[in-house]
């Protein structure tokens, strides 16, 4: 028996939200008394891979096949099959990306497994009982599910634990998958990726504006901001179906469901399929010239007035706070 | 070119979730259901594929007789026609069962369906279907288009996007911006009653996860106003106060 976490990586390391991830997996092994054991596919740099013991990994298998640089489905499923069966994990923890759960939905075929995606927080375990926490209705909601069988796997949101590092190098072994070539399916000619910019799910602060800033050659308002907060940018949905921003960046009911530690939105009213993408973030800033706009009522913080004024007055503070 | 669009009938997104007095059931008291935005981009490029390369489009869903609605909507848009498996859609698990034992026997090109449903947000059923039908899922794809028997697809990741291509069949989850989703006009509403609508019986199959209970967030308790004049004051409280930055 153990816990098996599927660690990701970008450009060559772990990404930091799966830090959390194999912290989640080390606090669900320490519930059901075992050990968490992590698996990382593609070319991470080896000198990551000790430190996720800092984590709570007593162990990291990984595999840099060069044909699984880049996320190849059926490939992926398999190595994260074949780690599972190696290591008798009863529960696989998944970060809750867009590539992770869409391994964990091939997976829980394979092995027979209970699914539960958009997890945001450490299961309930008795002698006969496990029950996690997900968001439902795009963040509207919240339901209580038994995943029942013997199997589970578990796809975490951001922000799901409060991570505690430790003390500790976690041993590393090599994990060569034989594939098929059917395995191999759907393997990317090429990658697109915005270089330096951090995605908007995996960011701690996010910094999102809508049609207030009345037009795309405003957003550096947005972007001064951000950098200065360390934080990522992200738009509301007129934003994106206008084309002013690119829809990755839209958060919202129907674009990323997001949880930051801090997210302040600029020019945004706070349509109710607006609030059901952000409404997990632990403090949410609304800035807006109207104050009857519905998204007050959801904010920590507010501040009536006008964006062109306020966000470089902001941008100015927080600067001089990194100084 | 033989396509399959699954479809989930979901609350409006404009809908505020509340539940029943238990807990365990939404309320469903003055609730709007529609098709699930993300499966209308399914239905609309199903819809524009098969324009251009000549074919079959059937609608599918899992669920019961109060869908029918949503179900003549999508055969509205343009579909041929429809199958209901007749079950209530208990988990993603049991839906990609459904889903699977039709399509083993139908032989589609296509299989296609939004990333994910507005309701439960699983992400799951087109990964599920996939493993069991042993085809490829390419998800969630932003981009599809179809040459013969190879398609090209783009597909999103976290701040950026892959480029795929892969041969026929396929299973593509859908999201936008993919295409703009169409609106039924009067001719094809006028269409739609007569188009097949067949019900299917479910075939037993396994549940893995059980719904307990619903919740809904707490609500805030009020939000601290600063004035425009000091909103460097905002700085101070978020390092100070509230300590996230």
């Amino acid at each position: 028996m153990s816990v098996l976490v599927l660690l990701e990586g970008a450009d060559g390391h772990v990404k930091k939200s799966s830090f959390e991830t194999a912290y989640y997996g080390s606090q669900v092994a320490a519930q059901l008394g075992t050990t968490a054991i992590g698996l990382v596919i593609g070319e991470i740099n080896p000198a990551d891979l000790p430190v996720m013991g800092r984590y709570g990994l007593k162990k990291v298998f990984y595999n840099n096949d060069s044909q699984l640089k880049d996320f190849v489905p059926g490939a992926y499923v398999s190595v994260t099959a074949k780690a599972a069966e190696l290591t008798g994990a009863t529960v696989i923890i998944l970060p809750n990306s867009n590539t992770a759960a869409a391994i964990g939905s091939r997976l829980a075929v394979r092995l027979n497994a209970s699914l539960a995606s958009n997890v945001i927080a450490l299961p309930e375990v008795t002698d006969t009982t496990f029950k996690v926490k997900q968001t439902v209705f795009s963040g509207k909601a919240f339901a209580d599910v038994l995943l029942t069988n013997d199997r589970k796997i578990i796809a975490v949101k951001k922000n799901a634990v409060e991570v505690v590092e430790q003390e500790g190098a976690a041993e590393v072994e090599a994990l060569m998958v034989d594939l098929e070539n059917t395995d191999l399916i759907g393997k990317p000619k090429e990658t697109i990726k915005a270089t330096g910019k951090l995605p908007v799910a995996e960011a701690d602060i996010v910094v999102s504006g809508g049609r207030g800033l009345r037009g795309p050659e405003n957003w550096h308002l947005l972007e001064n901001l951000a950098d200065a907060l360390g934080a990522a940018t992200a738009c509301s949905k007129p934003v994106a179906d206008a084309g002013w921003r690119p829809h990755h960046e839209h958060v919202g009911q129907t674009g990323i469901t997001i949880s930051p530690n801090l997210y302040i939105a600029a020019g945004i009213s706070g349509a109710i399929q607006h609030l059901a993408g952000v409404n997990s973030s632990k403090v949410i800033v609304v800035i807006n010239k109207d104050p009857e706009a519905p998204f007050f009522k959801a904010a920590d913080y507010g501040i009536v007035g006008d964006l062109f004024d306020v966000l470089p007055k902001l941008t100015e503070a927080a600067k001089a706070l990194s100084q | 070119m033989k396509i399959l669009v699954c479809i989930s009938n979901v609350p409006d997104t404009t809908t505020k979730i509340a539940f029943t007095s238990d807990n365990k059931a939404l309320n469903t008291a003055g609730v709007q259901f529609v098709i699930n935005p993300y499966d209308e981009y399914a239905l609309t490029r199903a819809l524009e594929l098969k324009e251009a390369n000549a074919g079959t489009l059937t609608v599918l869903h899992v669920g019961e007789a109060d869908a029918e609605p949503t179900i003549r909507k999508a055969l509205a848009i343009g579909a041929d026609d429809a199958i209901r498996i007749n079950a209530k859609p208990t988990d993603g698990f049991f839906v990609a069962q459904q889903i699977a034992h039709h399509a083993k026997s139908a032989d589609y090109d296509l299989i296609l369906m939004g990333k994910e449903s507005v309701d439960y947000n699983g992400f799951q059923v087109h990964g599920m279907v996939a493993e069991l039908l042993g085809i490829t899922a390419i998800t969630p794809a932003i981009k599809l288009e179809v040459t013969g028997h190879a398609a090209n697809l783009e597909r999103e990741i976290e701040g950026g996007k892959e480029v795929i291509t892969a041969e026929l069949p396929l299973i593509v989850s859908c999201q936008q911006p993919m295409c703009e989703p169409r609106i039924p006009n009067m001719r094809g509403i006028m269409t739609a009653r007569t188009k097949p609508l067949q019900i299917l019986e479910p075939v037993s199959a396994d549940v893995k996860t059980q719904y307990e209970s619903f919740s809904l967030p707490e609500k805030k308790v009020g939000v601290k106003m600063i004035d425009a004049a000091n909103a460097e004051e905002l700085i101070r409280l978020l390092r100070n106060e509230a300590k996230v930055i």
